[in-house]
């Protein structure tokens, strides 16, 4: 697998990360690096193998239905660059 | 009866079908959000229910509420689904004001819930109607949005994280469905499985269940066609209104040498169309993967065997019941039983009755009489001035003859109006059926005295005449004489 400009493009827009043309160029090396290292892995058969999902034996805890948290409007809109009644206030977003 | 839909589109080429698939997505009841211990409750101040882990603050981590879990396996199991004891949580990666994380929490490669399906009756009234088997792929459960309002400032747009992190299932169909009809009947169904189950309040005006309309149209026989999604549908009157203006919008592109584009739609229930979400292009490259602050879930013998447990009588188990114990109609045990409330209500009903030979009075009495009171009343049943014990009480002063049907409907509403028992109403008014034949003697004796010339004619041949006879006695017994006792003592004063 690798990747050319056009979709380390394409990956920067969906993860929203600004990218300028010669930026881009130089990822598609750095990037191709990586796939191809990543890639040595396939050479293992772990057909039998099942996928780890924690390093240690470990199971998914779940809580009770109880609320317990919420209720702290100005902690959750402190860092906001902008609110206003309680709303965060973004640039207008309109189909 | 498995049948297939007649349902077509007459297009300028020939009859086209419609396939349609429905994405149901139903809020779960519950106190606390999927991943936090923020609370639910609708309609509360804006962000006052959101916890740092809703807003998606660096460095918090979701914990999953076992109750939303046990809901959405109760209605796997309700819908006779496989559950899958190993499931696992996604994200689903995508950008919008509503959604803090960046990414939502989902279920795509190892569903909670997987195949199953429900059972739908296009027409509850004919006892004879096709039902139709629609299969149910999945369901998976997710976190729900925020809320963007637009409205409220010229250059801004508001957000409420309130809902942000509420559990959502989303339950996905086979494209199993041929017309608006089975979509709006699968809806329904749906909608009153998961009320019944208690896993969600089924409020489509709250938002609490929505669907995502898939339609593509082909010529009868022939291979799927490509298909639109119109997101965010919240009724099922649109529903069923999307996939008429989808469907026929389809059949003039394609027929006009024109290409379907496999896209999300809006739909605008102001004009009744729908429109491309162009915006929402990228939206399809979600970049899935499984996340990483979360194990997959494991669920035992005992948590499955709590959730079976709890389930409790299901609408089509109900309704066979009806039917076959309490001899009731088919249509009367498909309207008992499709809302759980009604159901609830008339088994109430019935136990105060004492008597389940009194099932078909209490039915009929339910259905016309307190239904008909409702609807004037623009009442729901949760909400009847008349409770279960008054009604049973008021079907039994029919059944033991105290009130003729006619006094019963006058007591009932003064019962509507004053909320009295029915027994202290009969009293008070003294609405009490008289069966003192001796009383009932004189008038007779008085009726037929004054209309000598009607006996007479009645005498000669004139049988039709009985009924006036009828009448006439309880006019002037203000209808509170046994209409059987009347009868029997008319003949004999005429015979």
């Amino acid at each position: 697998m690798s990747v050319d400009t056009a979709t380390v493009k394409k990956i920067a827009s969906l993860a929203r990360i600004a990218m300028r043309d010669d930026e881009a160029e130089a990822m598609v090396p750095e990037l191709n690096n990586i796939l191809g290292w990543i890639e040595q892995l396939g050479e293992v058969d772990t057909s039998a193998v099942e996928p780890m999902t924690a390093v240690i034996p470990n199971h998914l805890r779940l809580r009770e239905d109880v609320v317990t948290d919420g209720n702290c409007r100005d902690k959750v809109l402190a860092n906001a660059p902008q609110a206003e009644h309680g709303f965060f206030a973004v640039p207008k977003v309109i189909e | 009866m498995e049948t297939t839909s007649s349902y077509r589109i007459q297009g300028a080429t020939g009859e086209w079908e419609v396939v349609i698939g429905l994405e149901v997505h139903a809020q779960v009841t519950s106190n606390a959000k999927l991943f936090s211990g923020a609370a639910t409750a609708f309609g509360a101040e804006p962000n006052s229910q959101v916890s740092l882990i809703d807003a998606a603050m660096p460095g918090m981590l979701p914990v999953p509420n076992k109750e939303c879990i046990r809901q959405a396996v109760r209605t796997g199991m309700a819908i006779d689904a496989q559950i899958n004891k190993w499931s696992r949580f996604d994200r689903k990666n995508y950008f919008y004001a509503d959604l803090p994380q960046g990414y939502q929490i989902s279920q795509l490669y190892h569903p909670l819930v997987g195949e199953g399906a429900i059972e739908v009756t296009l027409d509850e009234k004919d006892p004879d109607s096709a039902v139709k088997r629609i299969g149910i792929e999945r369901i998976h459960v997710e976190q729900d949005a925020g809320k963007l309002m637009h409205d409220q400032h010229p250059t801004r747009s508001y957000v409420d994280l309130n809902r942000s992190g509420v559990a959502l299932m989303e339950i996905v169909s086979r494209p199993d469905m041929r017309s608006p009809a089975e979509a709006g009947a699968y809806v329904k169904k749906l909608r009153s499985i998961l009320r019944y189950v208690g896993s969600c309040d089924g409020n489509m005006e709250e938002g609490s269940m929505r669907a995502d309309v898939n339609v593509s149209v082909r010529k009868p026989g022939e291979e799927f066609g490509t298909r639109t999604e119109t997101k965010n549908v919240n009724s099922v009157r649109f529903v069923m209104a999307v996939i008429e203006h989808e469907a026929n919008r389809q059949v003039d592109v394609l027929e006009s040498g024109g290409k379907i584009v496999q896209e999300t739609r809006l739909y605008d229930p102001d004009r009744n169309e729908t429109r491309s979400m162009r915006s929402k292009e990228d939206a399809h490259d979600y970049r899935y993967f499984p996340d990483p602050d979360l194990l997959p879930l494991e669920l035992d013998d005992a948590f499955l065997e709590e959730c079976r447990a709890s389930l409790p009588e299901l609408p089509d188990a109900k309704r066979k019941r009806y039917e076959g114990d309490l001899g009731l109609t088919s249509y009367a045990a498909a309207v008992l039983t499709a809302e759980a409330e009604t159901a609830r209500w008339f088994e109430a009903l019935l136990a105060e009755c004492g008597d389940q030979a009194m099932a078909k009075a209490a039915s009929n009495w339910l259905i016309s009489d307190l239904f008909g009171a409702l609807n004037r009343l623009g009442l729901d049943i949760e909400h009847s001035p008349v409770s279960p014990k008054q009604g049973a009480e008021l079907l039994k002063l029919v059944a033991d003859g105290t009130l003729s049907g006619t006094l019963a409907k006058q007591v009932f509403e003064i019962m509507l109006e004053t909320r009295q028992d029915p027994g202290v109403i009969v009293e008070e008014k003294g609405l009490k059926q008289t069966s003192d034949t001796g009383a009932i003697e004189e008038v007779i004796a008085k009726v037929l005295a004054d209309n000598g010339d009607k006996v007479e004619q009645y005498k000669g041949g004139k049988e039709a005449l009985f009924g006036f006879f009828v009448g006439q006695t309880m006019k002037a017994m203000g209808g509170k004489a046994n209409p059987k006792v009347v009868n029997d003592l008319l003949k004999k004063a005429l015979g």
